[in-house]
């Protein structure tokens, strides 16, 4: 089986703030201006002088959000990641409480942002911190492998 | 986002209270520079004192930010502590796009807050807080507290004062995001005089996209113009201290109060040197690839035997050669631990180095002893420039504060008028020449960015002074309009009129778009007619004498010229402020 893509972000040291990520992912795939409805989202690691992180999603399989679910929009992913049908969503918010690394944006109105693991963020970093590639073998998930847990 | 008015929150400090308001004028006045000058019009008073409750601090960002890369610029207006005159200050860091994400167009201060406060808005909530607790405490300091009481990490823009600030002093700045400022004519003394120590704006609005797919490609070009071709790398690469080398090999680098040109030993502060010994990053403001903040450090032993701290300090070439050349300082990091000291104290660098420059000859010669400065003030010594900075940050004594209000005020008092390095305010980093004195002397806000006087310096030759006039009158015209939108300048050479007709265009700004051609000479007119309403006289300004008596590649400076291009382009300053029919 052909390794899925997902988004990583291995060289956020490099990262100089300029949010071009977060403006590529809200302007490309969910056609909107803003910070925050994004699956890719900057923030300062404690103020400016100490860098900075970057909210998404880590792919994990399974993945705690699509678990907590109640409705099918979030769905496990192959490989890692969730796939996301937004016309299912209720809008109960389980998924961002779910997510144990607050990668899940939810807007005021309870819908709910996640990478989706498309890239379409990584040509807009200049300073290249991001990368979707296939997950490396010694962290790919069991499923993956077919090695036991 | 898109709309046909001006979306502006005023906020009343006294009542407590803020309220939103629709302002006509979108297609004529743009944004930016046009948008403040219509609100101080609106709110504000030409006659009163600039520390008038009353009077406004007006925040306006354009049409384009947020929707294109480099529109990432706010321009703060406001009635200056300097000159008393009618002002802008201009800045970056997460300012814009906060004010974007807030869906505001500009935001209004007005008012004396009870207490010393913080004023926190947002695209869902305003508030103001009591933050007694922060009085005179350092910009640095402030900073992390200021954090601690606001959510929003990231995606936020932190504006804050310093001690400087809070005491009136007209060479306070307001912080922005650390790194960046509303550096010159005093914009922290006047949210000191609203007891406003800090503004926390959260971006935290969403809006839908205009123009959908020619948008997205329009965005994609641009965005490529700016990371994949060179026109960006002087900025990207070592930023605009690659200047000093460059400008003193031309004996055009003000050194020693200006009493020289060029320096032997400048190897020890160029931005090769600063780049190979001290940079520890880059940072850009939010919507920027380029990434044009370059980020230092100071180490400090305060303990033996091998007890250390550091911080880190944002340089660029006009503080370098503000605290560097003109101080005699020879070492990056001497530079940058005097820069550290202003920064702390919210004092802007550029006036804070060329007044201490000033002090320093003026010690020299007898004209002030140490009883005023308090510290010993020699070129090249570092140590007493970071306590003099201190000094004048907190207004220790009669003298500091006198030379708090500009250079030429102490000068007025002590002497030594002729060697105050002013032209408007106190100078900035360029001896190029004539056209450059006589553009920052009058410039709106006596800034090297009002036009393009330095580089004109260095393209001709010839002393054409008609034609000298006519580049400063045009060139300030074409740089209101990106002051409009509110582009960062480093872009003007990619933003061309061509392509921000098309970003407007593919936004929906389409009546803006068609205007366009009328926008600058439109917002020159009210901008001169407000500064000349609130006492500019450009026929008054007199250049000191020590710039005319520098030399530079060209030669010994041309006063006679310098003269008549003062003279010329005053007549030209009154032509555009005059009413309509009224010109020359």
């Amino acid at each position: 089986m052909k390794p899925v893509k997902i988004l990583t972000t291995p060289r956020m040291e490099r990262c100089i703030g300029c949010h071009s990520c977060s403006l590529a992912c809200a302007r490309l795939v969910h056609k909107r201006l803003s910070w925050d409805t994004a699956g890719i989202r900057i923030i300062s690691s404690g103020g400016l002088s100490t860098g900075f992180e970057a909210r998404s999603c880590l792919a994990c399989d399974p993945a705690p959000c699509a678990t907590a679910c109640p409705t099918g929009a979030f769905k496990q992913r192959p490989g890692g990641g969730v796939r996301v049908k937004k016309s299912l969503c209720i809008r109960c918010e389980k998924c961002a409480a779910a997510c144990p690394v607050d990668a899940i944006y939810l807007q005021p109105d309870g819908e709910p942002f996640v990478c989706i693991h498309c890239g379409q963020c990584v040509a807009f970093c200049p300073h290249d911190c991001l990368e979707l590639a296939a997950r490396p073998l010694e962290t790919a998930p069991a499923t993956q492998t077919g090695e036991a847990a | 986002m898109i709309r046909d008015h001006f979306r502006v929150l005023i906020v009343d400090l006294a009542a407590g209270k803020g309220s939103i308001v629709k302002i006509d004028g979108r297609d004529t006045d743009a944004g930016g520079s046009g948008l403040a000058a219509r609100l101080f019009n609106e709110y504000g008073d030409v006659t009163r004192p600039w520390n008038d409750p009353a009077q406004p601090l007006i925040f306006a960002i354009g049409p384009l930010t947020g929707y294109f890369p480099l529109m990432s610029k706010t321009v703060c207006a406001f009635k200056s502590p300097y000159h008393d005159q009618y002002s802008e200050s201009h800045a970056g860091g997460r300012s814009a796009l906060s004010l974007r994400f807030a869906d505001l167009d500009a935001l209004v201060v007005t008012a004396r807050a009870p207490r010393l406060s913080c004023l926190l808005v947002g695209a869902r909530h305003i508030e103001i807080k009591d933050v007694h607790f922060l009085r005179n405490m350092p910009v640095d300091k402030a900073g992390k507290r200021l954090r601690r009481i606001s959510s929003g990490s990231g995606h936020r823009s932190i504006l804050r004062i310093g001690p400087a600030g809070e005491a009136g002093s007209a060479m306070a700045c307001i912080n922005v995001d650390t790194y960046r400022h509303f550096g010159r004519l005093g914009g922290g003394a006047v949210m000191g005089a609203k007891n406003l120590k800090a503004i926390v704006i959260q971006g935290d609005g969403i809006f839908g996209l205009p123009g959908g797919a020619d948008y997205a490609k329009l965005f994609k070009t641009v965005y490529r113009q700016l990371t994949t071709t060179d026109m960006m790398d002087k900025y990207h690469n070592l930023g605009t201290p690659v200047n000093v080398a460059v400008l003193n090999k031309l004996q055009a680098l003000p050194c020693r109060n200006l009493q020289r040109t060029s320096d032997a030993n400048i190897d020890g502060i160029t931005g090769e040197r600063f780049a190979d010994d001290t940079l520890l990053r880059n940072m850009a403001c939010s919507g920027c690839p380029v990434g044009c903040i370059h980020v230092g450090f100071v180490r400090e032993k305060f303990m033996a035997p091998n007890q250390y701290l550091y911080r880190q300090v944002s340089y660029d070439h006009e503080p370098i050669f503000a605290t560097g050349s003109m101080l005699g300082m020879t070492n990056a990091f001497d530079v940058l631990g005097i820069i550290d000291s202003a920064e702390k104290m919210g004092l802007d660098v550029m006036s804070a180095g060329v007044a201490l420059a000033w002090a320093t000859e003026a010690l020299e010669k007898g004209v002030i002893s140490e009883t005023h400065t308090k510290v010993p003030l020699q070129f090249g010594r570092a140590a007493g420039y970071r306590q003099a900075m201190v000094h004048l940050g907190l207004g220790v004594n009669d003298f500091y504060r006198r030379l708090a209000r500009g250079t030429l005020k102490a000068a007025a008092h002590y002497g030594g008028a002729d060697f105050a390095c002013v032209l408007g305010q106190e100078m900035a980093g360029y001896a190029t020449g004539e056209v450059f004195f006589a553009a920052q002397a009058l410039g709106f806000r006596h800034s090297h960015l009002d036009t393009g006087g330095y580089s004109y310096d260095q393209k001709h030759a010839d002393k054409n002074v008609d034609a000298a006039v006519d580049f400063l009158v045009h060139d300030e015209q074409e740089r209101l309009i990106l002051t409009a939108m509110v582009a960062c300048l480093f872009a003007r050479k990619v933003y061309t009129r061509e392509l921000l007709g098309d970003c407007l265009n593919v936004v929906g700004y389409r009546t803006l778009a068609e205007n366009l051609d009328s926008v600058g000479a439109r917002i020159q007119h009210r901008r001169w007619r407000l500064r000349m309403d609130s006492g500019f006289d450009p026929a008054g300004v007199e250049i000191p004498k020590r710039f005319t008596e520098i030399t530079n590649w060209k030669g010994p400076l041309d006063a006679k010229v310098l003269q008549t291009l003062v003279d010329g382009y005053a007549k030209k300053i009154i032509s555009m402020a005059a009413p309509a029919g009224k010109s020359e």
